[in-house]
């Protein structure tokens, strides 16, 4: 009887630190998806507060600085579309310091990696000319990491396919092979598990949109 | 223990059920709250995109476009609401979540920070990679502007501000003259910027732009840290560790140079090499020029470094230089027909500069530095014959002359800075520049005529950046100076303003007085001297936006104190301080990255209206380095498809004042006077970089081809006249058009922009 209500007792305490976890879980699950969809400014920013909060409620979860940071680095990308150079550098301070936290909770990953491929690239557009000695470096290093840490990743292969179709054929740029490393990313994502339901699985609609390019 | 335990526990039991009991209920029963308000600025205009959090929960929102916002919370009771915005200050405040809907307006100020704030920019133009509204110029600008030749005083001469003066070498800025810009490597004064001085050819500056990462070219009201200088102070910062080992090679018409850096595996300290020979007998002999060489110029050039960082935030670095060059001409004499002027120089140069800059704790931070200069020039002049054989000629005596001319320069600096709230901050310290000039004359007779001046310039400053707010931020300093040859002593305060007025746009003031000792030519002086003062005021409007900036600057400069010369039998000496003298001008920059891709240009243009009675000069009069209108147009397109840089650059100058002032026994009086012609200028370079674009190249070769005055102008300088004043000669460049060709390889690191000879 009394070992009985050990047990009881523990899974109650069970429940306790459960739940928790299942309110963080339900919470991520409800954002996460967003990421791939996302693309106004205004969502982007909604976006990225939503997963700042979880992150400064729970302190030790690396994937919702990861998220945030991630939120503002697609809003600097699309800064670089609207050709608004000057917006870039504010949005990336607001970036790094969540970028560094979420690697400071989590060593040696390379969906982090990726992010900080897509960070200096970012910081590399706003002025080219005089960053890309600095910045480029840094960015191409990041995603070879990215490549070593897990081979299997299919936002290694999207971003790797970005550089090569955008950069002109001179420059040792190729449409063809920029292709070829879209069919690879969505191959990679078909086949692709993600850690948990809200670790990083985003891709599908930017491969999709490649894919379509002439 | 374990019975004991469990018996806790099911005493507990009832309570932690009851507890359970509870929070289900109260989950379920309660409805969530509404928490509701808008967010807006301290000028009431509303902030899209900031973030309203209940502390440590997940439950919050973000304002829409006209500032306002809306969430329900789960959360009880008294919680912390944070309210936050890039750029702005957070805030955070209690409330009490009890059912009904509450309604939070949150007024945030704006943080004072280095992005947002204002900047004092008036009279000042930055060439760094800080991306702040001064620095209208990349580092890379200024080795990648066409006519500049790869010599950072050629950049600098493309805006507004300095005059196109190019039969002497320095910055002519603003009505003043060469001598009154004074230049600084790591916050001390270089006394050798430039080589030796040639009559009217200009030399060139001895560094190369690349050892600098940053750049500060004031055109007047400048801070209270510098001084000795009555219109321009030239800033340089030299580069920190390299970002990896290298070597380098370059082979061009002119020159060949090596060099190796080499960056420590921890990545803390650093040091290189390179030597680096300069030789003109290949482009000479192409390139026909008006003097006849009998030494053709030839430079020896080797410097050294060390960088250390001392912490974190701290590095200490040495750069040493030094170098050895020689020259010899004879050009048609203008005294006597048929025979030659003959000049040679041979000069020996070295240069050390330790600096230390360090943050210390508290805020406090550390930048000192010492350095030190010998400079020995040895010129031969005199006259030849027809056969090249030296001769003296009776009237002309003084035309054969030798001289011997030794520098020892030491200067030192410390600067102590406390950081303030936000960006404010007071900054105070002391500078010391020693010089010992020693000089012996030898006349055609071989009589010698040996002097000697030592100085002693000691100098205290202090000054305070007071930040308000973004908007408003001021600067106001003072500098005290005493110099132990004049025995005098200054101070002269500083002060410069600037204002936000609106998205990119700022107005800025600077006020200040500049002191200055009379040129060391001129001392010592049988009549007392004192210092030579100059007074600034400058107004300007700045606007900078996503690619595009702006400016238009006003300015007024009053001299006084300028020394006068008087004849004293055989040479010219000075008199007096009673010279006097002003400037005044519009000038307009204006630079656009934006409207087409991969173009890049700039033009800038200056109004100067400048009087002065100074030296010789019979009353007040436009001084021969001054001209009426300057201004340029400097191109940069980059082809991705050639992979090549194609930079061009337009630089006009309307004409200045030529005078040829003499002594007619009791006063100085103009023989001659005049307007030179207009002064044009298009240069063009291409620059082939073929490695871009490669994955992993091992080596970055860049190759070079630039020609300076495309067209083949004529360009005059100014005149020079006959002892007896009865002939003048234009004043004209060594030779037109100038083609430049090289190659420069660089193994294991980026140098890609290291495209023009450094050793030039």
């Amino acid at each position: 009887m009394k070992k009985g209500f050990f047990v009881f007792l523990a899974s109650c305490m069970m429940t306790v630190t459960f739940a928790q976890s299942e309110k963080y879980i339900k919470a991520m699950e409800a954002l996460v998806p967003a990421v791939d969809t996302t693309r106004t400014m205004e969502g982007l920013t909604e976006l990225s507060n939503s997963f700042e909060r979880i992150a400064n409620a729970e302190k030790t979860q690396w994937l919702p600085y990861y998220y945030a940071a991630l939120c503002q680095v697609n809003m600097a990308n699309s800064y670089f579309q609207l050709q608004q150079l000057d917006k870039i550098d504010p949005i990336m301070e607001k970036a790094e310091p969540l970028l560094i936290k979420a690697e400071e909770l989590e060593k040696n990953n390379s969906e982090i990696f990726c992010l900080k491929k897509m960070f200096n690239t970012g910081k590399m557009m706003a002025d080219p000319m005089n960053r890309y000695m600095t910045y480029g470096p840094a960015a191409s290093q990041a995603l070879e990491t990215a490549k070593g840490l897990d081979a299997g990743n299919p936002r290694v292969y999207l971003l790797e396919g970005i550089d090569k179709y955008y950069t002109p054929e001179q420059y040792g740029g190729s449409k063809t092979q920029g292709k070829e490393l879209f069919a690879e990313a969505a191959k990679k994502l078909g086949t692709f598990k993600p850690a948990s339901s809200i670790h990083p699985s985003w891709g599908a609609s930017q491969v999709k949109y490649f894919l379509t390019l002439e | 223990m374990f019975v004991f335990q469990i018996g806790f526990a099911m005493r507990h039991f009832n309570k932690i059920w009851l507890f359970f009991l509870l929070a289900g209920l109260s989950g379920s029963a309660a409805a969530q709250v509404i928490v509701k308000g808008t967010v807006k600025d301290h000028k009431n205009n509303p902030i899209a995109g900031a973030s309203i959090s209940i502390k440590d929960s997940y439950d919050g929102g973000t304002s829409d476009s006209s500032g306002r916002y809306s969430f329900k919370t789960s959360e009880k009771g008294t919680k912390i609401l944070v309210v936050s915005y890039i750029g702005y200050k957070s805030i955070e405040q209690p409330i009490k979540l009890e059912g009904s809907p509450i309604t939070i307006d949150a007024s945030l100020k704006e943080e004072i920070s280095e992005l947002t704030a204002v900047v004092l920019t008036a009279g000042t133009f930055e060439a760094s990679d800080r991306k702040r509204a001064s620095a209208v110029l990349d580092p890379i600008d200024i080795v990648t502007t066409a006519s500049a030749n790869g010599d950072i005083t050629g950049a600098l001469k493309t805006l507004p501000g300095a005059q196109q003066v190019g039969e002497s070498e320095g910055l002519y800025v603003r009505g003043g003259t060469a001598a009154e810009t004074k230049t600084f490597i790591d916050g001390t004064l270089v006394n050798n910027f430039f080589y030796s001085s040639v009559p009217n050819i200009a030399q060139f500056g001895r560094f190369s732009p690349f050892i600098f990462k940053g750049t500060v070219f004031s055109t007047g009201g400048y801070s209270a840290l510098y001084g000795q200088a009555l219109s321009s102070a030239l800033i340089l910062e030299s580069i920190d560790l390299p970002e990896q080992s290298s070597a380098n090679l370059g082979i061009t018409v002119l020159s060949a140079n090596a060099g190796y850096q080499h960056l420590a595996k921890n990545k803390q300290s650093s040091w290189g090499v390179s030597y680096g020979y300069t030789d003109l007998a290949l482009a000479f002999a192409v390139i026909k020029q008006k003097q006849d060489y009998s030494k053709v110029p030839a430079y020896h050039n080797a410097d050294a470094n060390f960088r250390i960082k001392t912490s974190k935030t701290g590095i200490l670095k040495y750069y040493g230089y030094l170098s050895s060059n020689k020259l010899g001409f004879t050009s048609n004499s203008i005294d006597s027909l048929g025979y030659f002027d003959k000049f040679a120089i041979s000069t020996t140069n070295s240069y050390h500069n330790l600096a230390w800059k360090e943050n210390l704790s508290k805020r406090w931070k550390v930048n000192t530095g010492v350095s030190y200069t010998n400079n020995k020039d040895e010129i031969n002049s005199g006259m030849q014959d027809a056969g090249k054989n030296d001769v003296v000629l009776s009237g002309l005596e003084f035309k054969k002359f030798h001289l011997d001319t030794k520098g020892n320069y030491f200067n030192a600096k410390l600067v102590l800075e406390k950081k303030l709230k936000g960006l404010s901050a007071i900054r105070f310290g002391t500078e010391y520049n020693f010089s010992n000039d020693k000089l012996v004359y030898t006349a055609f007779n071989g009589q010698k005529f040996p002097s000697g001046l030592k100085e002693h310039i000691k100098s205290l400053f202090a000054e305070a950046d007071v930040y308000a707010t973004n908007d408003l931020a001021l600067k106001g300093g003072l500098r005290f100076e005493h110099s132990s040859i004049l025995d005098k002593t200054n101070i002269a305060p500083r002060l410069s303003l600037a204002y936000k007025l609106g998205k990119g746009s700022q107005a800025s003031l600077a006020y200040g007085i500049f002191y200055q000792n009379p040129e060391r030519r001129y001392l010592p002086s049988p009549n007392e001297l004192s210092f030579m003062k100059a007074t600034h005021y400058i107004v300007q409007y700045q606007k900078v936006l996503n690619q595009q900036s702006f400016r238009a600057e006003v300015f007024y400069k009053k001299y006084h104190n300028l020394v006068k010369t008087g004849n004293t039998g055989f040479t010219e000496a000075a008199i007096n301080n009673n010279g006097f003298g002003d400037a005044k001008g519009i000038e307009f920059f204006w630079r656009d990255k934006k409207t087409i891709k991969n173009f890049d240009y700039w033009i800038s243009y200056s109004y100067l209206d400048t009087k002065r009675d100074f030296l010789n000069f019979p009353f007040a009069i436009t001084p021969n380095f001054a001209a009426k209108h300057t201004a340029s147009v400097v191109t940069k397109k980059f082809s991705q498809k050639l992979k090549m840089n194609f930079n061009a650059s337009y630089n006009y100058s309307s004409g200045r004042p030529y005078y040829n002032i003499g002594y007619d026994g009791s006063q100085y009086k103009f023989n001659d006077r005049g307007m030179i012609p207009d002064y044009h200028n298009v240069s063009f370079a291409i620059n082939y970089l073929p490695f871009i674009g490669k994955q992993h190249p091992k080596s970055y070769a860049v190759y070079v081809f630039q020609v300076s005055n495309i067209f083949n102008i004529k360009q005059t300088y100014g005149y020079q006249y006959s002892y007896n004043g009865y002939r003048k000669e234009a004043i004209v460049p060594t030779s037109r058009m100038f083609v430049f060709i090289g190659a420069f390889i660089s193994f294991g690191v980026d140098r890609s922009d290291e495209v023009i000879n450094n050793s030039m």
